[in-house]
C-alpha cells in the first residue's frame, strides 16, 4: 500500500526513524506508536530527499564487510590519534604546527565524499573545513605534507580504500 | 561477576573523563579558532564515547540507548565541526601566526 507513496529511499529514512524512535522510548503502547508514525511521516516527506546512511549503498557482500573493516579502521584511528592530540595538548611547548592543505578524493558518489570528510573531521588533529567536487580542504594540526599528492595519500586513502568498496 | 563489570565500567569512565579534561585543556591552550575545534570538540569524541562505554558496562540495560547517543554524537558531531571550520573561514576569522599554509585562501582568495 505504501509502496506507491514512498520512494525507496523514503522507506529507508522512515524506517529508521520508527525504529530510532521506538528504541529510545522502550515501549509499545498505542499512543507512543502513534508519535512516532505521525513524526517519522511529517520528516520524511518535509527532508526525504536528504542523503541518508544507505544512499547509494552498494548492496554486495563485498560492501557490508567492507563496512564493518571501515569501522574498524575508523575506531583504531580515532584512539591513535586522539593519543597524539592529548600528548600535544599537554606538552608544555605546544609543538603545533597548523596550516589547510588541499587534498583530492577519487570517490565519486556523494556519500562517499560525505564520510571521507566526517571521517577525516572526526580524526582528532585534521578538520575538513571546505568539499569542493573532489577537492578537500583541511585543516591540520601538525602539517607533515604540504603537496597533494603525499597530503591525500596520508590523510584520505585509509579511509578511501574501504569507502571506494561501499559506496564508490 | 557484578562487580568485575562495575570496575571495567569505572575504569572505562576514568578514561573517558581523562580526555574530556584534556579537551578541556586543548580548548584554553591552542592559540586559534581551527585548533581550538580540534581539540574541544574531538577529544571529547573519544571522552564521550568511552564515558558511554563504561556506563554500557555498569548498567547493561541501558546498553540500547547509549548505543543510539552514541551513533547521534558519531553523526552530528563532525558535521557541526565542519560548518564552524567553513563559516570562520567564510568570514575571515582569526587564524594564528603560526599557520604557514592556507591552500583555501590561495584558491579562493579569502
Amino acid at each position: 500500500m505504501f509502496s506507491s507513496l514512498f520512494t525507496r529511499r523514503q522507506w529507508v529514512l522512515f524506517s529508521a526513524l520508527l525504529l530510532f524512535w521506538l528504541i529510545l522510548m522502550n515501549s509499545l503502547a498505542t499512543d507512543v506508536l502513534i508519535t512516532g508514525v505521525v513524526v517519522a511521516l511529517l520528516i520524511t516527506f518535509t527532508c526525504g530527499n536528504g542523503l541518508t546512511f544507505f544512499t547509494e549503498f552498494r548492496w554486495s557482500r563485498e560492501a557490508v564487510v567492507a563496512g564493518f573493516l571501515y569501522y574498524g579502521y575508523f575506531f583504531s584511528e580515532l584512539v591513535k590519534s586522539n593519543i597524539r592530540l592529548a600528548q600535544i595538548v599537554i606538552s608544555p611547548s605546544l609543538p603545533i604546527n597548523p596550516g589547510i592543505v588541499k587534498i583530492r578524493t577519487e570517490l565519486t558518489s556523494q556519500m562517499g565524499r560525505l564520510m571521507l570528510a566526517n571521517s577525516i573531521t572526526m580524526t582528532p588533529g585534521t578538520l575538513t573545513v571546505e568539499l569542493d567536487g573532489e577537492w578537500l580542504y583541511v585543516h591540520w594540526v601538525t602539517v607533515e605534507h604540504e603537496d597533494i599528492e603525499s597530503a591525500t595519500r596520508h590523510l584520505a586513502a585509509g579511509f578511501e580504500r574501504y569507502l571506494k568498496v561501499i559506496y564508490g | 561477576m557484578a562487580t568485575m563489570l562495575d570496575l571495567i565500567g569505572a575504569l572505562l569512565l576514568v578514561c573517558g573523563t581523562a580526555f574530556l579534561f584534556l579537551g578541556g585543556v586543548g580548548l584554553v591552550r591552542m592559540p586559534d579558532t581551527y585548533n581550538r575545534i580540534q581539540a574541544g570538540t574531538k577529544t571529547t569524541t573519544l571522552g564521550t564515547l568511552l564515558t558511554l562505554l563504561g556506563v554500557a558496562f555498569i548498567h547493561p540495560d541501558w546498553s540500547f540507548k547509549l548505543l543510539l547517543i552514541a551513533i547521534f554524537l558519531l553523526f552530528t558531531n563532525p558535521l557541526s565541526s565542519q560548518i564552524m571550520a567553513r563559516a570562520i573561514h567564510r568570514n575571515g576569522g582569526d587564524q594564528s601566526p603560526l599557520t604557514h599554509i592556507d591552500r583555501l585562501a590561495e584558491d579562493k582568495g579569502r
